[in-house]
């Protein structure tokens, strides 16, 4: 039933961006908003029931129970209803425009996903439908070492500038196995097949590159360091795009978050962080997780997979639905992703199966799609739970989240309402008026032109012109002046 | 002696008629085969795009420049005179975006059959990353591959285009585009600027096994190619005072152009046609410091505010959308595609009011008659007349960075006129005469090929033709 509500908003809600905006003037960043009468799962301090969230300036002002309207506040009522933090989602791949993969290369760290952000992608608002309010946009997986990451607040309307998380490290695509082997791509005739083919060739992949990141960062430090002795007539080394993302990482400024499967490759990649003195954030999907988590809580890396999605190719048959119970049990900050913009719609579903797996507790479900994709990505500090002075990044449901009924009633970032059930659907016979009425418009014009072209049908009197001879009789000769014409 | 002498001064003013009928020969020969090179148009209606127009004057054309124009202006004795009574004398228009004269490109090899884009075989050589510098040369200039036998340069030029932009394609750095009049007797009398801007494209050229495959690697593909670029431009004369110091540099063409026209600060063309375009490449322009120009444009309506701030001219597209002709009729259509079509005309009168300096091209539009169609639809959605008139002249000259030769009528700039019965968007109003470097071009209509035996409407013969109804010139 969600699902196909859902699919009716897709269909309606066509809120073009930057027109959206204008009917937000109720809920301004500088009014005060107060949520009364909710449910009020705040995560880091248990539930309130009948509790009251007051936002000023876009963040969490106060949570309680007997909380004052202010002056000029905007209440909404809440009763009977849930407030849960926004859901973040760790992997995700919606507003990237123009391809998901730079896949003709191994290492392809010069792309950049917040070069390509499209705050116009539909994705953003039917996850915001969800109740998803960040989500960390990632590279494909084609390479073992992808392109950079961007983490996102789902701000529809704004501008692509305003939709990444402020203060966010950026990160990287690492990827493991079959993927960036090309186990599943053959190329054309004439084409030689990518290297690496093996797990091998990927280990040895990102080896490579993260010596030539140190290597190259070693140029510029002996260039700085002579041009500060005052040496003059340097060639400076030449800069790379590639690189330099990598010298991040090296230096800890770019989280890594590298897709994986098999146990014996995650375990490589912990190895090979270790030598070169970094960690890795989080492992991607990490369905074989559960077989060495005491291993990942060690590394200090997060574990960021789905909750019961397996078998659709070799490296991923091993999986169980106890993964992210396991994992947290020995240690490991576990959050259940998306990786595809419909799964995003009902992550607080997908949290809820680890109940049933493996018995998480209501709140440590809840903990899968917000505080501990925050801890992941290293916004904790600003959202994730209901907190003080965290954003006022918010979910309303209509029942608890974890049950199948709950549907998104409101969702909020910075205070401002994003989403708004009723709102959308009193929007909709106002756009689907605008619609028919231009597409009429259209048609009309087309019916007309095609009128036009019947009484064109006449052959057309083309204009020509030769280059001007001098005439033979100017028309006006006696101006003319001027001997031998 | 005396007869001698007398012989001797016949001999002379023999010699000398000789020499004169010899000079007046040769003058009448250039003026009967050649072309005359002074002009002067009087009683004609001026719109100079440099000050108020002239009800009542003249323009004088000399030797391919405009050498005066006012309402008194000496006519000089060798013109001749072109009498504009009921004519209107525009300067000549710019088209600041075509293909005008370049061939097309060899159509790509078709993808073998079976599953489509993954499975073809990337044309030409398989780049594996920035370095084997893909889709690139810059240094290809359009005006050096011009063809002047492309027949619609006339087509253009009868219409009122004595100027247009024209782009190589192919690639991401195609080459450079040049700025050419559309008259000559060979190439190098058409080129007016031919290193003029550096059209950037940001479609991937890859095809899944060759870098770039996708659009986040096209842009870090220019990115790194103006790191490069910049790279290079710096450690040449170091390297060149010290070469004994150094290793050589390798030799990179791609570096060496883009190199020099980043350091000279060339006006770069960054296609961006809807709001997250334009915004994006707003972005990258002032990331890479270039001196950038947005063309396509069509989304401006939306994000006018946001380009102004920014100061970059932007190049409009006038071939506006619409439905496409083989479009599902069933096929749902977003609101905001709509929307688009609809409302994309109305972008230059958004630019103009937020103080968008911008020109307009013709963007694949077949002809000069849908470039005027559309450019009406910009004024009937809310463009003054005079500024469509600036962005097929001043504004666009100025973009195009060739204001001091063209774009408006004043003495010393390139004799390129366009004379009207009527005001130059008006439906109904024909060009009469083009001059395009001070050559002049007399336009007429061709009575319409038609032969007594093609008729093919059951129309007695004489019967007033239903055709004819609402007159001549009817959606030109």
């Amino acid at each position: 039933m969600k699902r196909a509500l859902l699919l009716a908003t897709v269909a309606f809600a066509a809120l073009a961006p930057f027109s959206v905006c204008a009917q937000d003037s109720n809920t301004q960043k500088d009014n005060a908003i107060l949520i009364k009468n909710a449910t009020i799962l705040t995560i880091t301090h248990g539930n309130i029931e009948h509790g009251s969230i007051l936002i000023r300036d876009g963040k969490i002002a106060a949570v309680g129970t007997d909380l004052k309207v202010p002056d000029g506040a905007t209440v909404i009522d809440a009763n009977g209803q849930y407030v849960m933090p926004g859901i973040i989602d760790c992997h995700s791949h919606i507003a990237i425009d123009g391809g998901v993969n730079e896949g003709s290369v191994s290492v392809s760290s010069m792309a950049n996903i917040a070069d390509v952000l499209d705050p116009e992608d539909m994705s953003i608002y039917d996850d915001l439908a969800g109740g998803v309010t960040a989500a960390n946009i990632l590279h494909g997986s084609a390479n073992a070492i992808g392109g950079q990451t961007v983490v996102i607040k789902l701000r529809w309307g704004k501008p692509a500038s305003q939709l990444p998380f402020e203060g966010a490290l950026p990160g990287i695509k690492f990827a493991l196995g079959e993927n960036p082997k090309r186990s599943n791509f053959s190329p054309p005739p004439g084409v030689e097949p990518r290297y690496p083919a093996t797990r091998l060739g990927v280990e040895e992949t990102i080896r490579e590159a993260l010596i030539e990141a140190r290597q190259y960062k070693k140029e510029w430090d002996d260039y700085n360091q002579k041009k500060a002795a005052g040496n003059q007539n340097l060639i400076p080394p030449r800069r790379d795009e590639k690189l330099e993302p990598l010298v991040e990482v090296l230096e800890g400024k770019r989280y890594v978050h590298s897709h994986c499967y098999r146990a014996d490759e995650i375990l490589m990649l912990i190895r090979v962080a270790n030598e070169f003195g970094f960690k890795i954030r989080t492992f991607q999907h990490v369905l074989e997780g559960y077989k060495i988590a005491d291993e990942i809580a060690a590394s200090g890396a997060g574990g960021s997979t789905f909750s019961d999605w397996w078998g659709y190719k070799m490296e991923a048959y091993d999986a169980i639905p106890y993964n992210a119970a396991l994992m947290t049990d020995r240690g490991v900050i576990v959050s259940i992703n998306s990786d595809d913009a419909e799964e995003a719609r009902h992550l607080n579903q997908e949290a809820a199966k680890s109940m049933k797996y493996g018995g998480l507790s209501a709140n440590d479900a809840l903990k899968l799609v917000t505080l501990n994709p925050a801890i992941q990505l290293g916004i904790d500090n600003r959202v994730g739970s209901i907190d003080v002075g965290k954003d006022a990044d918010l979910a309303i449901f209509n029942h608890d989240p974890l049950s199948v009924y709950a549907v998104v009633q409101k969702t909020l970032i910075d205070g401002r309402v994003y989403f708004d059930r009723q709102r959308d659907i009193d929007a909709r016979p106002a756009l689907e008026k605008e619609k028919q009425d231009l597409l009429a418009k259209e048609k009309k014009a087309a019916e007309e032109k095609k009128a036009e072209g019947k009484t064109e049908g006449k052959p057309e009197k083309k204009p020509v012109a030769k280059k001007k001879q001098p005439p033979t009789s100017p028309s006006n000769a006696g101006n003319v002046a001027g001997g031998g014409l | 002696m005396r007869n001698r002498f007398e012989f001797r001064h016949v001999l002379l003013i023999l010699i000398v008629a000789c020499i004169v009928s010899l000079i007046n020969w040769t003058h009448s020969a250039r003026a009967a085969g050649g072309a005359p090179r002074y002009f002067a148009i009087t009683n004609a209606r001026i719109v100079t795009g440099s000050g108020a127009p002239i009800n009542n004057g003249t323009v004088v054309v000399a030797k391919g420049l405009i050498q005066a124009v006012g309402e008194s202006v000496a006519i000089p004795p060798e013109a001749w005179v072109i009498d504009g009574k009921g004519l209107t004398v525009y300067p000549g228009l710019i088209d600041a975006g075509t293909d005008l004269g370049l061939p097309k490109e060899e159509p790509a090899e078709s993808a073998p059959a079976g599953r489509g884009r993954r499975r073809a075989a990337p044309s030409g050589e398989i780049a594996k990353g920035p370095e084997d510098r893909p889709g690139t040369s810059p240094w290809r200039v359009a005006a050096d591959e011009f063809k002047t036998d492309d027949k619609r340069i006339e087509t253009w030029r009868n219409a009122g285009f004595t100027t247009a932009l024209t782009m190589p394609d192919g690639g991401i750095f195609p080459g450079q585009a040049s700025v050419v009049d559309l008259a000559g007797d060979r190439r190098g009398d058409y080129i007016v600027k031919a290193v003029a801007t550096l059209p950037i494209s940001f479609t991937p050229v890859g095809n899944f096994w060759a870098f770039p495959d996708s659009l986040m690697g096209s842009i870090a593909y220019i990115r790194q190619v103006f790191d490069d670029s910049n790279w290079y431009a710096q450690a040449e004369p170091i390297y060149e005072a010290n070469e004994t110091k150094f290793e050589r540099l390798p030799y990179d063409r791609t570096e060496q152009v883009i190199g020099r026209e980043l350091r000279d600060k060339e006006i770069v063309l960054l296609p961006a046609n809807n709001s997250v375009q334009i915004l994006r490449a707003l972005r990258l322009a002032d990331e890479w410091k270039i001196n950038a120009v947005i063309y396509g444009g069509q989304h401006g309506y939306e994000v006018a505010d946001a380009i102004a701030a920014k100061k970059v001219p932007v190049l409009v597209n006038l071939k506006w959308p619409e439905r496409a002709k083989d479009a599902d009729p069933e096929g749902e259509e977003t609101l905001r595609e709509l929307r688009f079509r609809d409302r994309a005309p109305s972008t230059p009168a958004a630019l103009s009011k937020s103080g968008v300096k911008f020109a307009f091209y013709s963007g694949g539009l077949s002809g000069p008659k849908d470039i005027f169609k559309n450019a009406r639809k910009a004024i009937a959605a809310g463009l003054a007349p005079d500024a469509a008139l600036r962005a097929f002249t001043s504004d666009s000259a100025e973009i195009l960075g060739v204001s001091g030769r063209m774009g408006s009528i004043a003495p010393g700039k390139i004799a390129n006129l366009v004379v009207t019965d009527g005001e130059i968007f008006d439906e109904k109003t024909k060009v009469k005469h083009v001059f395009v470097d001070g050559r002049w071009f007399e336009i007429h209509e061709e009575p319409p090929a038609e032969k007594a035996g093609d008729h093919k409407t059951d129309e007695p013969p004489g019967a007033p033709a239903k055709d004819m109804v609402g007159g001549e010139g009817v959606g030109r």
